[in-house]
């Protein structure tokens, strides 16, 4: 069975499959604003999700998904109700909207708006005509074989490939009691590579990813998938080469694009509307205040035409945005979903996501990534005379309360005499997040996004996002290694 | 339960030119309740069922595998997907060691104490003892000023598995639990830190006052922190971040890293890689343990496993598959959800309490830091690498002295096993997954 790539087809999906349409969202938000509910909402899912993984040689395994469901959200003041149910029949969806309504007090009902006719989304980031998910399997057995043969020719020291190639597509439908009714399909792909090598009894393993919101056509180009295997055979050499990280603080170069998750874990999370209204993030209350150097500049934008972290709406209903978080070093902005957005008398920014039906939505970040300077990135490294240039990173997190974050570094090198001199390994970044960023003393011009690996988790929740930024230099970073 | 969704999977499956297969379906059904101050925040009510199913189709030179899985439990998804799934096998290669176990299964298994009888908790004694927590932490002490809320959790799931080869099975399973993160301020800065309680049985958690109390009793600890320079010097981890690096190990006995060359330990089989005062246990028939089942993800019988014995390698957590690719047998340590793929993972997994108590512990270390929190995720199981942010206590000549963070503890799993000098008395079940106290003499500690 084919799959629908068109986001106003969704609502055709729903109504389709499962016989839901505005008579059965009408009755469903009506009986969950039976109590003095502020709004409701309802979110359908169908997503499917196949993958294909290959290891020692063979394409081993394949598998394909199938999630849908319902969840039913009331909201009264600061409190929500929420119920979901995996059969999206109508008794279903009336037992979920009544749950859900409990958390309100009784009485003082309201009529919802009548939804009226399903939406299409403003924007369109991710026009797609064939589902990944649709794409035969045998092209993607055929992908694997080719990047194991590819790797292994690269480098007589490599022992192990493993590669896997996923592929999503996600029909959403929102209907809420202000009006809202709006659906989206959402594709996803994602392609890994992880090879270990081995040289005089030493192991080491390198890893690359790439994806986003395409058409898997963009992974099966030989010159798409060639490079990402060729920088996880280089990785896995540059791991073996590697010495122990020296351990104290210095000042580091930070690369171009994927360690941007710097800006996420450090500055992002504490920006979530959620923490800010609580008063319990290190930034509550700091809007308008120096956060970081002159010439800094971070956003989160969740419209860049198909990357893992956009969207054309959230999971709200609410078109995505691109909101100023930090202007050349002033705090501007938090990430809102609607809740928090009404209780803070603030605008909805976009970001309101949620892992699937069974979760309830939260501030999350899309896609965010600091604007680019004006160094050239060599005179950037040129700067610092000791310290450490950090390439790449595995994840990090963050501490919201107190700042403290930590990352992990999987391809870095010790800055000696202003050179660029050995890889070190098993380096760890750490420091405070409201201090970090007035450490930034240089900001290269080469701003760069990542592949498109990025899954950010928050509350048990995952989401895919994306981080980005220029070769930065920062003074004076805690590098965890163990060498003193 | 009804294995009738299982059974009609793997009929159809058959029926398509399956070679043999399995199937789980699990049933899930759980309420989550948070409150933050005097307010209920949310109340969350989840009914879930999804059908697993893992078929085999046969191939020159072995089985071809795929594996599905579905929330639609209508009979015409049902049979769409058996069909899909051996359409999806046959794209696969033929490997020599897939395939069904062949035994012997699960029988007769003894109670395992798994599953509360009678009705689901009524949502208004959650909010009661999450609002027990919550305020039990407020009034600990005048520095909590806020929280990010407390909650109380409750759920019950039905495992059902069946096989071609003839085995079929289910048990129940409840598990409840209470937790809290107040935030202490001080000088204008925060801190904040968790702490939870989770059971099989509802009778058996911690009181909740108690849970908020020791959650507000870790977040006001580390109020004033301080910065360390940079040094190598003895470290303790409590029982929460003692856990943290058992896990790590675990990912490295995996019977899937072993044959993938993945993991440092991979050929120690039989040698010593730890201090002599470390054993570690894998049982799946621990009563009311939270990882514990009757039969694993692919039927065989759950057991104990000595993992680490007296510091020396003992055996791999393996399921079918991994064994057969090491020439071992499973030790019935196959996971299995109905969402993924099988693999290999603990049960109950511990390491065996020594005779120190905690604070002997810290009396007799000398000078060195007390680890209660770990994070970020630096662990590389290829090479055993690890380095973690950090925050604890400095203890000078045995006595605490500061709160100290915004650090981290670098070095290797092998090393800092071997350096192990003494083991607490202080186990604490919080999981799956538990630890006692373990001291090493010497890591490095990165800092100002």
């Amino acid at each position: 069975m084919t799959e629908t790539t068109d986001p106003a087809r969704a609502s055709v999906l729903f109504q389709e499959r499962f016989g839901i349409d505005d008579r059965t969202l009408d009755a469903a938000l009506g009986t969950a604003l039976e109590r003095q509910v502020d709004h409701a909402d309802l979110f359908f899912e169908y997503t499917t999700q196949d993958s294909v993984s290959l290891e020692e040689g063979i394409v081993k395994s394949g598998d394909r998904h199938l999630s849908q469901g319902v969840g039913v959200r009331a909201q009264a003041g600061e409190r929500q109700g929420y119920a979901h149910a995996d059969d999206l029949e109508f008794e279903s969806v009336q037992i979920a909207a009544a749950t859900a309504r409990a958390i309100a007090a009784d009485g003082g009902g309201r009529a919802a708006v009548a939804t009226g006719r399903a939406a299409r989304p403003r924007h369109d980031l991710y026009p797609i005509a064939l589902s990944p998910t649709d794409v035969p399997v045998a092209d993607k057995v055929a992908l694997l074989d080719a990047i194991d043969r590819h790797a292994r020719a690269q480098d007589p020291r490599i022992t192990q490939v493993m590669a896997s190639v996923i592929s999503q597509n996600r029909h959403i439908m929102i209907a809420a009691s202000d009006g809202t009714w709006v659906s989206d399909v959402q594709p996803l792909v994602r392609l890994n590579v992880s090879v270990i090598a081995e040289d005089g009894g030493r192991r080491e393993s390198g890893y690359q990813g790439m994806g986003g919101r395409s058409e898997l056509a963009e992974l099966l180009r030989e010159d798409a998938w060639k490079p990402l295997v060729d920088e996880a055979v280089r990785l896995a050499g540059v791991n073996l080469a590697a010495v122990p990280c020296p351990a104290g603080t210095m000042d580091v170069v930070l690369g171009p694009g994927w360690p941007g998750v710097l800006l996420h874990e450090a500055i992002g999370h504490g920006l979530e509307g959620d923490f800010n209204r609580k008063g319990t993030s290190a930034f509550s209350g700091r809007i308008g205040e120096r956060v970081a150097a002159p010439g800094v500049t971070v956003v989160d934008d969740g419209t860049l035409p198909g990357r893992r972290g956009s969207l054309n709406v959230d999971d709200e209903g609410t078109p995505t945005g691109r909101t100023v978080l930090i202007e050349d070093g002033i705090l501007r902005g938090y990430l809102h979903d609607r809740l928090n957005a009404r209780l803070m008398g603030h605008a909805a920014t976009g970001n309101g996501r949620r892992e699937s039906y069974a979760h309830l939505p939260m501030p999350r970040m899309t896609n965010t990534f600091m604007l680019a300077g004006e160094e050239d990135p060599d005179d950037v490294l040129r700067s610092v005379r000791n310290g450490l240039y950090a390439v790449s990173f595995g994840g990090g997190q963050v501490d919201i309360t107190n700042g403290k974050f930590v990352f992990q570094c999987t391809e870095a090198y010790r800055i000696e005499d202003g050179r660029v001199t050995s890889p070190v390994r098993g380096a760890t970044l750490i420091g405070n997040g409201p201090d970090v960023l007035t450490r930034v003393s240089r900001i290269g011009n080469d701003l760069e996004l990542d592949r498109g690996v990025g899954t950010c988790g928050k509350d048990g929740q995952g989401v895919p996002v994306g981080v980005g930024q220029p070769t930065l230099r920062v003074d004076g970073i805690t590098v965890g290694g163990t060498e003193g | 339960m009804s294995l009738e969704g299982i059974e009609r999977a793997l009929a159809c499956a058959r029926a398509a030119g399956a070679h043999s297969g399995d199937a789980v379906l699990v049933e899930d059904a759980s309420t989550e309740v948070r409150v933050r101050g005097a307010e209920t925040e949310h109340v969350k009510q989840a009914r879930e069922r999804c059908l697993g199913l893992r078929l085999f189709v046969e191939a020159p030179g072995g089985l071809r595998q795929a594996i599905t899985s579905t929330s639609d439990l209508s009979p015409a998804a049902i049979d769409r997907m058996a069909r899909e799934t051996v359409a999806l096998a046959r794209a696969t290669a033929g490997d020599e060691h897939a395939g069904l176990p062949d035994g012997p299964f699960a029988a007769e298994w003894r109670d395992l104490d798994l599953a509360d009888p009678g009705d689901a908790v009524p949502v208004e004694t959650l909010v009661g003892d999450a609002l027990a927590a919550e305020q039990a932490a407020a009034r600990f002490d005048d520095r909590i000023v806020n929280s990010e809320g407390s909650s109380a959790d409750t759920g019950r799931t039905r495992v059902a598995y069946a096989n071609t080869a003839g085995f079929s099975g289910h048990y129940e399973r409840t598990v409840h639990s209470i937790s809290a993160q107040p935030i202490a301020e001080q000088d204008g800065a925060m801190q904040t830190d968790y702490w939870f309680s989770v059971s099989r049985h509802r009778h058996k958690l911690d009181d909740p006052a108690a849970v908020g109390r020791r959650a507000a009793e870790r977040a006001v600890a580390q109020l004033g922190s301080q910065r360390l320079s940079t040094r190598e010097c003895a470290v303790i981890f409590d029982p929460i971040t003692a856990r943290a690096l058992l896990s790590n190990l675990a990912a490295c006995v995996s019977g899937y890293a072993v044959y993938r060359g993945s993991s440092f330990l991979g050929e120690r089989l039989g040698e010593r890689i730890a201090s002599p005062s470390l054993t570690v246990t894998d049982d799946g028939r621990r009563p009311g343990g939270l990882g514990s089942k009757p039969f694993d993800g692919e039927g065989l019988p759950t057991r104990r496993t000595r993992v680490i014995e007296g510091g020396v390698l003992r055996s791999f957590l393996l399921d079918h598959y991994s064994g057969r690719k090491l020439g071992l047998a499973s030790t019935g340590n196959a996971s299995r959800s109905a969402g993924s793929a099988p693999g290999v993972a603990p049960t109950n997994l511990w390491v065996e309490p020594g005779s120190h108590s905690p604070d002997e512990l810290v009396q007799t270390m000398g000078s060195g830091l007390l680890v209660t929190r770990l994070f970020g995720h630096g662990f590389n199981p290829v090479t055993g690498d690890f380095s973690r942010g950090a925050a604890g206590v400095w203890i000078e000549n045995g006595e605490p002295t500061t709160p100290v963070e915004e650090i981290t503890v670098a070095g290797n799993l092998g090393d800092l096993l071997a350096d192990i000098d003494a083991v607490g008395n202080d186990l604490v079940w919080m999981g799956s997954i538990a630890a006692p106290s373990l001291r090493v003499s010497r890591l490095t500690v990165a800092g100002a």
